[in-house]
Formats: structure tokens, C-alpha cells, sequence
């Protein structure tokens, strides 16, 4: 009896040990493997994260190249020397402050007026129960399917009997009517925060007004933020808009008035890539800033699908 | 006293309360309303109006039935050459961009150092406004002197002619459609760190390995993501226009290879002021954006997993 215990205890100890030194070389080769498979992962993202920077590492380095150097074989990458001439050349013969003073204009006017009026829209047809808000809201996803080309026309015809073409008004006013895709943004953050507040502040005879401005508003910061990103960045890249809308040399947008001064004077690549640090860097800035709002717009305008 | 008032008024007040909702919903809605009335409903009918008459937007449209929709089909080869080039365009790139954007947050989740940094360089080219972007890629692509004729010097060859021959611009601009998935990329990683983690140790108790986990559970929980994709990129397939109009200046050059319907659109509607004829394009286009995107939806029952029935 007492030796078939012994017995048995050095077995289990037995097992005990080759258990663990069977465990630990398991860790092991899953750490190995988990090693190695790593390596293999940052072997291809390394040349995949390259190739997403060529495109903007080529624009910096041939901002600051001299002529000469644009199609040199092999090709230059560290420019020698700096030619740091074009970025004044490229401000001046751009006329780089007068459409960055027109863009500022209208991605500012017209991110405000999309804020308040989508986070209004939202408001009503995330926290007031009213009959008619479900067509609303069925009619605002519809809005997003519709190709901008069937409205293009009969706008630019609207506009023209107002005589705001060649004006930056058909650029800003329409969004002081609300966005289809922000309201739905909006709209979902809204309904996430708990009815019981407007309830309560119903009961202590707070107007919607009043809730909407001082209840939903503070709680939805991020939301906001998120729509304010995004609009200010579409007004700051949009070409289409502008190409329609503006004619007249004096209003022009810096994507428009860039794209205009490569039609007139061809392939000035120092100043034409000088000019496009210039008009990319700011965003990429704001994105560094401000990633996480980014990436969770992302993320929202890509909830339910 | 005081509470039989209150009683009394309740159901006066519960009934007005309802009125008050409908006129306050109503109201903080009405920017919108008249949004939709004017930037939307009226322009998407007046269009359907002008594309059955001639019209140059100054003097009034005169009505000539289905002669726009005839002239399409039947006479006008740069409609049907814009209509293929954008067919090409969306029929090769998002499967493309699918299995790039896929991948790619695949190996970013697989818990790597440097996520964070990798999914921001990933997300740069989306960032670039399209007139620099536009800029830069002529640049790179300039037939035997760009940037990516470099490799092909190497090796003393000249490298393909890129975007200014007919038979390399279409695959051209497809490849370079595949720079920006940077928004794509993120939406598959932030649907991939939902997936639950009990399904995979479910699936390893089950000795599942990581082609069959691959397979019944990572693209399942996806396909939702997979079907927002499709059909946002289907929609800005359709409406491909910036970066081949700035690249080409709008001319469809070479050979109208780069001419995509937005832009042989806009072209008719106001460089050659043919209003009318653009609108039956218009409609055209979204005709056919609606019966894709319906087949899409239709389809998604067959393919399109939601987790907890029908969320």
C-alpha cells in the first residue's frame, strides 16, 4: 500500500516534471514561432509602409530640388543643395495667401454651418419622438446613394438664375442646410446618450432648445469634433466645387488654383511639388493631432454599414 | 385641490405634449427639410426633366423625348468608351483594394509592434489632397524619366509607357486607386479588433487551424465590412473624377482611355453646354448606381454574416 503511494507520488511528480518541461518547451516554440512570424508580418508592412510614403516623400524631396535634378539618373533623393528658393517662388508665383485666404473662407464658413445645422437635424430625429422622423431619416441615408451628377446641373443652373456663380456662396450656403452623412453620424452618437437626461430635464421645464444647447451638445464633443474634421478637410481638398463654381482667377481654392497654374505654365516640379507640401502639410498635422478623433469617425461612419 | 387639477390637466398635457414634439421635431428638422427640397429632391427632378430636352442652361429647354438616351446608345462613342473605362475601373480595383485593405489590417492586428505607426503611414495618401496627389503621380510616371522608370533603368530597359499609351493607362490609374485604401484599412482593423476572442479559443479547442479560422470565423464576422465596402466603393468608382480630370486636364488622353463617365459628364454639361444630353447621363448613372447597389443589398442575405441576427 505505502510503497503503490510512494510509488504513485513519484509517478505524478514524474508527470509533474515532464508536464513542465513539456510546457516550457512549448512556450518556447510558440514564442519562436511567434518570433518568427513577426518578422515575416514587418516584412511585409515595412515595404508596403514605403510605398504609401513614396508619393508624399517624393513630393518634400522635389520640393527642394533644383531643376536640374527632377529626372536625374539615378534619381536624386536628399536634393544637394537644398534649393529652399521654391517654396518663396512657388508662394509668390502661386499666389499661394490669396487662395489659401479664399480656402480658409469657405472650409471655415461652411464647417460651422454643417455643424449647426446637422447637429440640429440630428437632434430632432435622434431625441424627438415626433411622427414623420423615421421617413426623414430613411430620406437623408437615400440622399447618400444619389450620385452628385444628377443634381449637379439643375444647381449649377439655380445658382446661376441667382447670380451666385463665380461667387463662393454656391460653396458654402448649401451646407448651412445640413449634411446627409454627418446627421446620420450624429444621429447615432445622439442616441447612445440615455433618454432619462432630457427626460429629467423635460421635467424641470427645460425647452428642447435649451437641451439640445446644454445637454447633448457637451456630451457629444467627440462626435462634433469628428464632423468638424471631416468638413473642414473635404472644403480644403474639394476640386469639383470650385471648378464648376469659380472662374474668375481672384476666388479661386488652392487645389484649383494649383491645378490652373500647372495648365499655364507646365512642369515647374520644384514649385508645382513645393506648393503641394504646402497644402498637404496642414492636414497631415491635423490628422497627427487629432488621430484618435479620426479614426473613430472612421469607424462610426462605418457602424451597421 | 392642486392634485385633481393636475390630474385633470394631464391628459391635456400628454396630447399637447405630442403636438409639441411633432413642432419642435419639425422645426430643429427644417434646415433640412429645406435642404432636402431644394439641394435635392428639386434639382434630382429637374434633371430627370431636362434629360428629355435640349438645353444649354441659358435659353429654355425644348423638349425632344428620348432623342438624348438614343444619341447615347446609339451614336456617341465616347459615352460608350467612358462607360467601359469606368466599368474596367470598377470591376479590376475593388476586388483589389478588398484583398489589399483586408490584408493589410490582418497583419496590423496580429498584435505587431508599431500598429500604430504602421495604419498612420497607411492612412497618409487618403490625407493628400487630390490636386497634389494628382501632381505628384504625373511626376512619378513620367515615361522613361519619372521615378518609376528608375527600376526599369536598372536593368536597361525603358519601362512601360505608363499613362501615355491606351492599353497601360486604364491599369495605371487602377494602380494608383490603390494608394488611398487607407480608410478602408482602418475600418477592416477596427472590425477585426471586434472580433470575439472566445471564437478563436472556441476554434483552438476545436484544433482549428489558421487557414479553417481564417475561413469560419475572421471573414464571417467581416463580411459586414466587406459589404460597406463594396458598396461605398462601387459608388466612388462611379464617380471617379478628380484625379483622372487634373491628371489628364480632362481629356480623356490617350485614346480616351482615361475618360470616365464623371467626367465625360461634366465635359458635355459645360464645356460643350449640352445640359440635357449630360443629365441623361446623369440619370443613366444613377439608374445604374441604384440597380447595383440593389443587387449588392439583395445578395448580402446569401453572404453577409450578422452576428445576433439581424443587427
Amino acid at each position: 500500500m505505502q510503497g503503490a503511494k510512494t510509488e504513485m507520488a513519484v509517478e505524478s511528480q514524474q508527470v509533474q516534471a515532464d508536464f513542465a518541461r513539456d510546457h516550457a518547451r512549448r512556450v518556447m516554440a510558440r514564442r519562436l514561432r511567434g518570433f518568427g512570424r513577426s518578422i515575416l508580418i514587418h516584412a511585409s508592412l515595412i515595404p508596403a509602409a514605403f510605398v504609401f510614403t513614396l508619393p508624399f516623400l517624393w513630393m518634400l524631396s522635389t520640393s527642394l530640388k533644383p531643376d536640374v535634378q527632377f529626372y536625374a539618373y539615378p534619381p536624386v533623393v536628399i536634393p544637394s543643395p537644398f534649393q529652399w528658393s521654391n517654396y518663396p517662388d512657388a508662394v509668390k508665383f502661386i499666389t499661394f495667401f490669396l487662395y489659401l485666404r479664399n480656402t480658409l473662407t469657405i472650409a471655415v464658413l461652411a464647417t460651422i454651418g454643417v455643424l449647426i445645422s446637422s447637429s440640429l437635424v440630428a437632434y430632432s430625429l435622434a431625441r424627438i419622438p415626433w411622427r414623420g422622423r423615421n421617413f426623414l431619416f430613411i430620406l437623408t441615408i437615400a440622399t447618400l446613394m444619389l450620385p452628385f451628377q444628377v443634381t449637379m446641373i439643375p444647381l449649377f443652373i439655380v445658382f446661376k438664375n441667382l447670380g451666385w456663380v463665380n461667387s463662393w456662396l454656391p460653396l458654402i450656403v448649401p451646407h448651412w442646410f445640413g449634411g446627409a452623412l454627418y446627421i446620420f453620424l450624429l444621429r447615432q452618437f445622439f442616441m447612445t446618450i440615455p433618454m432619462e437626461l432630457s427626460e429629467a430635464a423635460r421635467i424641470d421645464g427645460a425647452n428642447e432648445l435649451k437641451i439640445y444647447y446644454s445637454i447633448i451638445l457637451p456630451l457629444s464633443k467627440p462626435a462634433l469634433a469628428t464632423v468638424a474634421i471631416f468638413e473642414f478637410i473635404a472644403r480644403w481638398r474639394d476640386y469639383i466645387g470650385p471648378l464648376i463654381y469659380l472662374s474668375d482667377q481672384e476666388q479661386y481654392t488652392l487645389s484649383l488654383g494649383i491645378y490652373e497654374y500647372q495648365t499655364q505654365y507646365g512642369a515647374e516640379w520644384g514649385l508645382l511639388m513645393a506648393a503641394s507640401v504646402l497644402i498637404t502639410l496642414p492636414i497631415i498635422l491635423l490628422f497627427f493631432f487629432l488621430q484618435k478623433t479620426f479614426v473613430q469617425g472612421i469607424a462610426l461612419t462605418g457602424i451597421k454599414g | 385641490m392642486a392634485t385633481a387639477t393636475a390630474t385633470a390637466n394631464l391628459p391635456r398635457r400628454k396630447l399637447s405634449q405630442g403636438t409639441r414634439h411633432t413642432i419642435n421635431g419639425l422645426l430643429f428638422a427644417s434646415p433640412w427639410i429645406f435642404g432636402l427640397l431644394v439641394f435635392w429632391i428639386y434639382p434630382t427632378l429637374a434633371s430627370a426633366f431636362y434629360s428629355f430636352t435640349k438645353y444649354n442652361g441659358v435659353r429654355n429647354p425644348t423638349f425632344t423625348g428620348l432623342a438624348n438616351y438614343i444619341e447615347l446608345f446609339t451614336k456617341d462613342e465616347e459615352f460608350l468608351a467612358a462607360v467601359y473605362n469606368t466599368v474596367y475601373f470598377a470591376v479590376v480595383s475593388i476586388p483589389l483594394a478588398i484583398i489589399f485593405a483586408f490584408g493589410l489590417a490582418m497583419m496590423l492586428n496580429a498584435k505587431i509592434r508599431g500598429q500604430v505607426v504602421y495604419r498612420t503611414i497607411y492612412f497618409l495618401p487618403t490625407l493628400v489632397p487630390e490636386v497634389a496627389l494628382a501632381l505628384v503621380w504625373i511626376f512619378i510616371f513620367t515615361p522613361h524619366n519619372g521615378l518609376i522608370a528608375a527600376p526599369f533603368r536598372a536593368f536597361g530597359s525603358r519601362g512601360p509607357c505608363w499613362l501615355t499609351c491606351a492599353e497601360w493607362a486604364r491599369p495605371t490609374l487602377v494602380l494608383l486607386a490603390l494608394w488611398i485604401i487607407g480608410q478602408q484599412i482602418i475600418l477592416y482593423l477596427a472590425g477585426l479588433q471586434d472580433v470575439p476572442q472566445d471564437l478563436y479559443d472556441a476554434a483552438d479547442v476545436d484544433g482549428a487551424n489558421f487557414l479553417s479560422k481564417f475561413r469560419n470565423v475572421t471573414v464571417p464576422i467581416l463580411t459586414p465590412v466587406v459589404f460597406f465596402h463594396l458598396i461605398t466603393s462601387v459608388i466612388g468608382a462611379l464617380n471617379f473624377f478628380a484625379i483622372p480630370y487634373i491628371m489628364t486636364g480632362g481629356t480623356g488622353f490617350p485614346a480616351n482611355s482615361t475618360l470616365f463617365y464623371s467626367i465625360y459628364l461634366y465635359k458635355n454639361a459645360f464645356h460643350y453646354l449640352e445640359m440635357g444630353y449630360a443629365s441623361a447621363m446623369a440619370w443613366l448613372l444613377f439608374m445604374f448606381t441604384l440597380v447595383v447597389t440593389l443587387i449588392i443589398f439583395r445578395s448580402a442575405r446569401l453572404w453577409v454574416f450578422y452576428a445576433g441576427g439581424e443587427d
